[in-house]
């Protein structure tokens, strides 16, 4: 059955007009679906999202081989692309198996297998998001984001402030470390309070970023072993005769005069509670 | 009393003659292989028997075999991702088992979409509800299939995988399902109510794509006894791709159907009284009895 040229070209108009509405309702569609929620998490090893996307083809063969109820894909219920792998942190933390078997699951590459230490996995990083919320933050005891995190006293360690409110007590609040921070969420999942007050963000909102101007002259010297620009002079404190300061160790003590009296004194000091200020 | 739809008579004859088991033999064996897929996937979720994880565009069967669909990673590589070789490998699996036994077998032996729009066209059938094409010209597809293309080019990301109906369907089933199964209805009463064959044989992209493997495939059907037909037209009502059959059945060429989008789905083979048609290769010469 031949057609006319005049035919064929209204055709093809016709399927042209209707694939180009087609393709900008899928377009403006992808935008939105492809706009991934802060709390959605990708498996360990994810390359950057606007890569991901382009590679993962929502085969779920990481979420098979996660042997925890972690990992799922997403339907059409949840607001990240559809099929793709993440995990929400506050329901199940990534529990970050030894030998990565979502990593080694992948076929596309969109889990990278350059990753072969489960320590290295950069998924996220927690950040305390309300002092307010966190009891810690408010003189109590709690410690529990510190105990379940997989790198405790590492990516998390516990920091002993001065409790103004209180005048008389510590506080023990727990502090991440970009460092060594995975983002694995065992944390947020664990967090006692209501709302979780340390969340698992994405990078990209956690961190922020110095120009590369900002240059740290302690690290630069460091880098070139030597002062870059004036040498330091020696730093000399204006202390009372009998007094020595130093700052990396003791603080501020007694220059030791050998005498029977000042041994005397010194004992007294022990009963002495200013005798506490000294630092260890 | 109205006329019966030709649908509606279709393989009564061949019933008669054959049985109904051998007027429908094609038909089980794809339902078997149909849900026997699906089956296998889902032993894993619902038996925890891991013989075959992942879904249709990405498997490991039995911790070995990897099985990667050709057009979702082309798509990733438009998208502007290398391919990474255990997809590549698995997707090479593929290419050149549906370049042997057909492209389109696909559609119609392992995509689960294709119960959902037979089950929409035997309704219609039974109902005699008489859709036209509704002016959705078949060539969409080829359409779609280059859009699918081109977005993922312009977005970077596999756009097509946000709405299509295969891998919602199938994926859904494995890994969860939710409003998915709001989408699937829709293709039934589309393809019910308001287009012919209107999914599978004019829109799917992703049988576009199997399409064209099928135009070099070996596995094919011929109408090698083309001269017993008897003109009762029940071929082209069954046929999902009636446009296929005509040359080889009626033209003075080859009785081999080489055209890319026969699905090999041996319904032809099994509701023809005489016999007509029968699986063949696309080199066996030898056409006549």
């Amino acid at each position: 059955m031949a057609i006319s040229r005049r035919e064929f070209f209204i055709n093809s108009a016709r399927l042209a007009t209707t694939t180009a509405l087609v393709a900008t309702g899928l377009l403006s569609y992808s935008k939105y679906s492809y706009s991934l929620p802060a709390k959605a998490i990708r498996p360990p090893g994810a390359l950057s999202e606007k890569e991901f996307v382009s590679a993962c083809v929502r085969c779920g063969l990481c979420v098979n081989d996660c042997p925890f109820p972690t990992l799922s894909l997403a339907t059409l219920e949840d607001d990240v692309a559809l099929g793709t792998p993440f995990f929400t942190a506050r329901e199940a933390g990534c529990e970050m198996c030894d030998d990565i078997p979502c990593v080694k699951a992948c076929p596309t590459g969109a889990l990278d297998k350059n990753l072969t230490d489960i320590n290295d996995a950069k998924m996220g990083l927690a950040r305390i998001v309300d002092t307010k919320g966190c009891i810690a933050y408010q003189g109590l005891r709690c410690e529990v984001c510190y105990n379940v995190c997989p790198i405790r006293g590492k990516a998390i360690t516990v920091e002993v402030k001065h409790n103004k409110r209180s005048g008389k007590h510590a506080l023990f609040v727990p502090v991440v470390n970009y460092d060594y921070c995975t983002g694995c969420g065992k944390c947020e999942e664990a967090c006692i309070m209501e709302e979780a007050v340390i969340r698992v963000l994405p990078i990209k909102l956690a961190m922020g970023k110095r120009q590369d101007h900002y240059k740290l002259g302690w690290e630069e010297k460091q880098k070139s072993g030597q002062s870059l620009v004036t040498p330091d002079l020696k730093h000399k404190y204006n202390l009372p005769e009998g007094k020595k300061y130093d700052l990396q160790g003791e603080g501020l003590t007694d220059v030791k005069i050998d005498s029977t009296l000042d041994n005397a004194l010194e004992s007294l000091n022990k009963f002495n509670p200013l005798f506490d200020i000294k630092r260890k | 009393m109205k006329k019966p739809n030709i649908c509606q008579k279709t393989g009564l004859d061949a019933q008669k003659s054959k049985g109904w088991l051998g007027a429908n033999k094609y038909l089980i064996f794809r339902r078997v292989s149909q849900f026997g897929i699906l089956f296998l996937f889902l032993l894993g979720p619902w038996f925890d028997v891991w013989l075959v994880k992942g879904n249709l565009t990405s498997s490991l069967t039995l911790d070995t075999l990897p099985l990667t669909d050709p057009y979702v990673l082309l798509q990733s590589f438009f998208a502007g991702h290398s391919i990474a070789q255990d997809a590549l490998i698995g997707a090479l699996i593929v290419f050149v088992f549906y370049l042997v036994i057909g492209g389109r077998v696909f559609c119609s032996w392992a995509c689960p979409v294709n119960v959902i729009t037979d089950s929409a066209n035997w309704l219609r059938c039974k109902l005699g509800i008489q859709n036209k094409g509704g002016g959705v010209s078949s060539k969409t597809r080829y359409w779609l299939l280059a859009m699918s293309l081109a977005l993922a080019l312009l977005t970077g990301s596999i756009v097509w995988e946000l709405v299509n109906p295969v891998s919602i369907l199938h994926r859904g089933i494995i890994f969860g399902m939710s409003f998915g199964w709001g989408l699937i209805a829709l293709i039934f009463l589309f393809d019910f109510l308001v287009v012919n064959k209107g999914w599978c044989s004019r829109l799917c992209p992703v049988g576009a794509f199997y399409g064209l493997i099928g135009k070099g495939s070996i596995v094919r059907v011929s109408a090698k006894n083309r001269e017993d037909c008897t003109d009762c037209l029940e071929c082209f009502s069954v046929c999902p791709e009636s446009q296929v059959i005509k040359p080889a059945l009626k033209g003075q060429g080859g009785r081999i159907i080489l055209d890319g989008n026969c699905t090999n789905c041996g319904r032809c083979i099994d509701i023809c009284e005489p016999n007509v048609f029968s699986y063949t290769t696309r080199f066996n010469k030898n056409t006549t009895k």
